[in-house]
């Protein structure tokens, strides 16, 4: 028989038992919340060996530009060239830089179909990005990051930043800022064309 | 008279010709700042994390700013162009966002939070009333000559407790 005593006895002023686990499993769940967006700022942008397969996408063109006779471009599409995706902006002063080296660059690769440069336009406003792309005679197709998908998929941290990507649609190489000159975008494309 | 006529007659001519030049010029200028920043306030910079875009100084900023001005010109309402910014930039521009998804969940968690510290602390001062209480019939039983408690012995004063409690049960 047990005893009575004032420890096992005394009425208990605790919180109820299905209080203590809701408060501990919401909690827990945004622990877990903060956790993975913590995990997920720290990762940074996609790096050289990812597999773009996972982030496929469909970008509507700017009206003017098309790619093989469509309104709109996708990855899946470009298996077996190597693309050059440039994120940019018009309000991207480092962008300006670039402009005129990665269209010269286009121009040489163009007519062999071989490779394919894409210009993604970061929030951006349509107005200015017409200009942009006026002013720099840019003439590889070029579109607008509709809901910010694209710059998500690539984790981007800013602009202007370009990934190179290999006949299967790996990322091979990543550049941060601006091209300094238009040799520095032929040496790694030459490099992916000769893989 | 003659003269006259041809004097009416050219200032008329320059009146149309004023007239046409401000119609030329509406559009974005008859926009206020007050009017495109009652909704730049509505969103956020995706560029310069959480600054509101009509405190915004930033070339990005200032752009989407005309922007809003000249979809207002062109006749957009406030809720178009609300849509026009989502679709284009993704539902993290919005200073509320759509009670939907895993947004759903700055709606749901802080009320949560809020009424789950209000009633801990409504324990917590009850539980602290009750403690005090208990203090305040110890000490009056300490002075009482006819407390069963005046031995100060645990076991003692638990069966007082006890018995009292089942007397307020009969």
């Amino acid at each position: 028989m047990t005893e009575n005593t004032p420890e096992n006895t005394a009425p208990n002023r605790g919180m109820p038992l299905w209080v203590q686990i809701t408060v501990w499993t919401v909690l827990v769940a945004l622990l877990v919340v903060v956790f993975m967006g913590l995990q997920r700022a720290k990762e940074g942008n996609v790096q050289a060996g990812a597999e773009t397969g996972e982030f496929d996408f469909t970008m509507p063109l700017f009206e003017g530009y098309e790619y093989e006779g469509a309104q709109e471009i996708s990855l899946t599409q470009l298996r077996g060239k190597v693309v050059v995706l440039n994120f940019w902006a018009s309000w991207c002063v480092t962008c300006k830089d670039e402009a005129i080296e990665l269209e010269e660059a286009w121009r040489l690769y163009q007519p062999e179909g071989e490779v394919v440069f894409i210009g993604v336009d970061y929030v951006d406003t349509e107005p200015e990005a017409r200009d942009y792309l006026e002013t720099y005679d840019i003439t590889y197709p070029n579109g607008p990051d509709m809901g910010t998908q694209i710059s998500q998929a690539f984790r981007i941290q800013g602009v202007p930043e370009t990934y190179f990507l290999d006949r299967d649609g790996v990322v091979q190489h990543v550049q941060l800022g601006p091209f300094r000159s238009t040799e520095q975008i032929l040496n790694i494309v030459n490099s992916l064309l000769a893989e | 008279m003659k003269k006259l006529n041809i004097s009416i007659l050219v200032v008329i001519i320059l009146s149309l010709f004023s007239v046409a030049t401000v119609a030329a010029q509406g559009g974005t200028d008859e926009i206020s700042d007050d009017e495109v920043n009652a909704i730049a306030s509505q969103l956020f910079c995706p560029v310069c994390e959480n600054t509101p875009l009509d405190v915004c100084e930033t070339q990005a900023c200032k752009q989407w700013r005309e922007l809003i001005r000249l979809k207002l010109s062109e006749g957009s309402t406030e809720a178009e162009i609300r849509e026009y910014f989502v679709a284009n930039y993704g539902a993290r521009v919005l200073s509320e966002p759509p009670p939907e998804g895993f947004s759903l969940l700055v709606y749901f968690v802080p009320p949560v939070i809020i009424l789950a510290g209000i009633f801990i602390l409504f324990r917590a001062f009850k539980q602290w009333q009750g403690n005090d209480e208990d203090e305040a019939d110890d000490s009056t039983a300490e002075a009482s000559p006819t407390s069963t408690s005046e031995t100060n012995d645990p076991k003692d004063d638990y069966l007082a407790r006890f018995e009292e409690e089942l007397r307020k049960k009969d």
